[in-house]
């Protein structure tokens, strides 16, 4: 089956982003097929190279960007709900007059189109959040 | 597979408090760029989203109400709302905006597309849908 992931909720506070990790790796462990893993809201904060989780917990950042060099999986990041919450690449950092960027490698910022598009293109959406 | 097909955006939160429904309202109008079917249903807190002489001048928010009355421009057909949800919260569809809706092409035209629902009919409509988007 083709799936794409939304992922709607930041990393650490809530289980979200977790849950859709354990779902996507265990789907593609299984021969299934992901899309897209689209994040919106606050699970944009997903996609920030800068986390520094303790060294005996869980990097999450790190567990999306691993999945993705593996399976290279499309990880996209909602262009608008990341300006509002300063998720940054080169591009929106020359276009907006930033100084700095965040983006975590394999990740990448787009429009919500790219969501839309995987919601057509895939067999199940499977959103994560509250 | 075919290219259209039926989107469903469950709205369940209160317009203000959190950004979902905001942000939810930002995929409604790129998904109608993409020539879907696109309906909307309101439950739970979702209901106030489309409650009349919404006032945000007391929180410093931008107040983004009257983007739902444009919701036919885009030509968005159904928005559907839980009557048990309403009742809950003492609205009646009167509390509600309307909006209207037209086609261009054909002049076919409602008056309004807000539409109270009962429970059966909320379960057989995401029933039917093809994707359900939950904000």
């Amino acid at each position: 089956m083709k799936f794409s992931i939304q992922v709607n909720e930041g990393p650490y506070q809530h289980q979200a982003s977790d849950s859709a990790y354990q779902f996507t790796k265990a789907a593609l462990e299984k021969g299934h097929e992901c899309f897209r893993v689209f994040f919106y809201h606050d699970g944009v904060l997903n996609g920030t190279r800068l986390t520094t989780p303790p060294q005996d917990d869980r990097n999450i950042v790190n567990n999306w960007t691993e999945l993705a060099e593996k399976y290279d999986l499309d990880l996209v990041v909602c262009v608008a709900a990341a300006q509002r919450r300063g998720i940054v690449d080169d591009g929106e950092a020359e276009r907006n007059g930033k100084d700095a960027t965040n983006i975590a490698p394999r990740f990448r910022i787009s429009g919500l189109g790219q969501l839309v598009e995987a919601a057509i293109q895939s067999d199940r959406l499977v959103v994560f959040g509250d | 597979m075919s290219d259209t097909k039926n989107f469903m955006f469950l709205n369940r939160r209160a317009p203000y408090g959190t950004i979902y429904a905001w942000e939810s309202l930002e995929v409604v109008l790129i998904a109608a760029a993409f020539e879907q079917n696109v309906s909307l249903m309101f439950v739970d807190d979702g209901v106030y989203e489309l409650t009349k002489g919404q006032d945000t001048a007391g929180i410093g928010m931008k107040n983004f109400s009257p983007t739902y009355r444009t919701l036919g421009d885009y030509e968005v057909r159904h928005m559907y709302v839980d009557k048990a949800s309403l009742e809950a919260r003492g609205l009646t569809a009167d509390d509600l905006v309307e909006v209207e809706w037209e086609d261009w092409e054909t002049e076919e035209s409602v008056d309004n597309i807000v539409e109270v629902v009962d429970s059966d009919r909320v379960a057989e409509l995401l029933e039917e849908s093809d994707v359900v988007f939950s904000f």
